[in-house]
């Protein structure tokens, strides 16, 4: 009982941890451009399709990796350049975005739909080969042990860039007020694009892991895990890179248990019942301020 | 945007034509094709199974066409995407049946979207022939509901007996998805299988649509000890719950459903599908001529491997050429629906699927429902990387 328990709670780890690797560059977004940024799922999608695409042409997975993470932020930018900006210059209300990046998405969906059909497909490699890192009676794959290294790590890089660094300093001011940033002779609409990129490539990261370690690379790979980060990043305060991942986690955490203590059927209604008791608590997140954009 | 002139225009146009194609259709009456309403999903999700269904029609239709058609008269196919959406669906059944003026049609592809659609062909006397709808009460749906793949209900309790005979099976749990008719279907077939055959369901554990970790159910899979794992999921999901079964050191047999009858269980899911039992209308490896020579045209026109869903649509199509050469067809659409569904019933065929006959559905409060399929089917296992027949 005790190592099955042991073993939940690794499982647990695991999972929030993907949770939180796809709502890192979502929630970065929200946090520097204040859009929530819905084609964050196509990009995770994109990215896992970006590597299989240079994969199944031979390429060396030193090289196609990265290739496939730039090629994903690329796309992100150019949805910032496309769509995005040209919202913000119309002044277009919040809604507005949202409802583009859906249109977005759509078409990536198509599009991976189009290229490479709707079967799930699976990378020509196995890094891993299933292997799996076993301590006594608690066995963890070392695909996932890979995600858990990077989602950190991500979140750590990330979280000194902000703090530290002249490029996160300017971020920040931008996320507080993008008008007095831009006043105070930041070129804003230059970090958009960059924060964007960024994100996208976060995004592509996640879904490259995720094809990796699951074997699974379908066109629809980015909706369910777009429902999840959405939850994580609300739970952990909109916009906040340590909410991300502390929200990621607790949503795992939330879904494990409540599959090991009640049963499988309830485990969404425990833990989006979960989100909602901890959102009457602190409507504002875990980790969101009272103004919301916080980066 | 389509503005206003461009419309008019439009209809000018349509105008201009219209007499021309009614003119052309009475100059050749004996030519005219007898016209086939194919929906299925070909993008979507459901498009793994509407695009190999599509192509064993397209195969069978293409065969059909050179052999010189029915009495003369070449077959049309009138193909639609019903994107394996319900509203779709309907909205594709309602076109074929009243603009298109199709004899039948073949589809849904999914067991949610017959449920959805086979009412309006039903209220409208037209035959929907369903070749991949395996979930139970579709044929209550009414007398024009045809399918020719036979229920999990049929192959269920052929797999489990079969099983029962090469291993122990007495404690078992179960996994699926309870947020998909096919699977909660599977789900509902096995779980009163089992209680008729006194196996013990210990554990019974679900997950939802999109979900890629099932680690948590599949320790508690492990914890209660069962002699086998009972998973009536898609293949995607399959191969993935057998990989990270096998990664937790849970060794025992899984026994499928429908959904594990693909290729892409065992391309996906490599060494960790061995020893995994399926139950299927169809088998790539049946020795019958008509399968063989299936087989060798599908791969030849397509330049892949049929599956389960492209043999059965083949058949069918080839079915209802056996029913169409013999009954003769009138020039009213409408006697020629209800001919054709008084004739379909008497079916007795050998395909690539093996012999196959229609079974009346039971009736329930007095009204008279469709046709299922009343079939055998085979029985096999993963050895070696394959799957391999057991008897």
């Amino acid at each position: 009982m005790l190592s099955m328990l042991a073993q939940q709670l690794v499982n647990a780890l695991s999972l929030g941890s993907i949770y939180a690797l796809f709502a890192l560059g979502f929630t970065l977004v929200f946090g520097i451009l204040g859009v929530i940024n819905l084609s964050h799922g196509g990009l995770f999608m994109l990215g896992a399709y970006a590597a299989l695409f240079f994969l199944e042409r031979h390429w060396p997975a030193w090289l196609a990796l990265p290739v496939a993470v730039l090629v994903t932020g690329i796309i992100g930018l150019l949805i910032d350049l496309l769509v995005l900006k040209q919202l913000r210059r119309q002044r277009a209300p919040h809604l507005m975005p949202m409802i583009a990046t859906i249109g977005a998405t759509i078409l990536m969906t198509s599009l991976a739909q189009g290229l490479f059909g709707a079967e799930s497909r699976h990378f020509p490699l196995s890094f891993f080969d299933n292997a799996s890192l076993t301590l006594g009676a608690v066995t963890l794959p070392y695909a996932q042990v890979a995600i858990m290294v990077i989602a950190f790590g991500t979140m750590i890089t990330m979280g000194w860039l902000l703090k530290k660094t002249r490029l996160g300093i300017a971020l920040r001011a931008i996320a507080e007020s993008p008008r007095a940033a831009a006043l105070l002779g930041i070129p804003v609409e230059r970090l958009f694009h960059l924060t964007s990129f960024l994100a996208a490539t976060l995004g592509g990261i996640a879904g490259i892991l995720i094809g990796l370690s699951f074997n699974a690379i379908s066109p629809f790979m980015g909706q369910p895990m777009l429902h999840k980060g959405i939850a994580a990043i609300i739970l952990g305060g909109l916009g906040d890179i340590r909410g991300a991942v502390l929200g990621g986690l607790f949503l795992g955490f939330a879904e494990v248990l409540a599959v090991t203590y009640l049963s499988s059927e309830y485990r969404d209604a425990f833990s989006f019942g979960l989100l909602f008791l901890v959102l009457l608590w602190r409507p504002q997140g875990l980790f969101g301020a009272t103004h919301l954009r916080s980066a | 945007m389509i503005t206003r002139p461009a419309l008019l225009c439009c209809r000018f146009l349509a105008a201009l034509l219209l007499p021309l194609i009614t003119a052309g259709a009475l100059a050749a009456p004996a030519a005219e094709p007898i016209r086939i309403g194919v929906a299925e999903a070909l993008t979507g999700p459901a498009s793994q199974y509407g695009i190999p269904i599509l192509n064993g029609f397209l195969l069978a239709a293409e065969e059909i066409n050179a052999a010189g058609g029915i009495n003369g008269q070449k077959l049309l196919l009138v193909t639609e995407d019903e994107r394996g959406k319900k509203e779709e669906a309907i909205n594709v059944f309602k076109k074929l049946i009243f603009q298109e003026k199709v004899l039948l049609i073949f589809g849904p592809t999914l067991s949610n979207s017959m449920f959805a659609a086979g009412p309006i062909a039903n209220a409208a006397h037209v035959v929907a022939f369903g070749t991949s709808n395996t979930a139970t009460g579709i044929t209550d749906i009414g007398p024009y509901i045809f399918r020719s793949s036979p229920m999990e209900s049929d192959v269920v309790p052929a797999t489990l007996k079969t099983v029962g005979a090469h291993l122990p099976l007495h404690r078992v749990g179960i996994i699926y998805g309870n947020d998909d008719a096919f699977t909660k279907s599977g789900y509902d077939v096995f779980k009163s299988t089992l209680q008729q055959q006194q196996v013990a369901v210990v554990d019974t554990e679900t997950y939802s649509r999109g979900d890629v970790d099932f680690k948590a159910q599949l320790t508690k899979l492990k914890a209660a000890q069962v002699d086998a794992i009972i998973c009536p999921c898609l293949a995607e999901e399959g191969a993935n719950i057998l990989i990270q079964a096998r990664a937790l050191g849970l060794s025992v047999p899984f026994i499928g459903g429908n959904g594990f009858n693909s290729p892409a269980l065992l391309d996906n899911a490599k060494s960790a599908a061995e020893g995994t039992w399926v139950g299927s209308p169809w088998f790539d490896g049946n020795t019958a001529a008509e399968n063989q020579r299936f087989l060798r045209a599908y791969r030849q026109k397509f330049h892949s491997d049929p599956n389960q869903f492209s043999a059965q649509s083949y058949d069918a199509l080839w079915m209802l050429v056996d029913t169409l050469k013999k009954i003769t067809l009138t020039s009213q659409l409408d006697k020629n629906r209800e001919l054709l569904r008084d004739a379909l019933p008497m079916v007795s065929f050998a395909g690539a699927t093996g012999p196959f006959s229609f079974r009346p559905a039971p009736s329930h409060q007095g009204k008279p429902g469709g046709y299922d399929a009343h079939q055998t089917p085979f029985v096999y296992v993963v050895r070696h990387g394959k799957f391999t027949l057991v008897r």
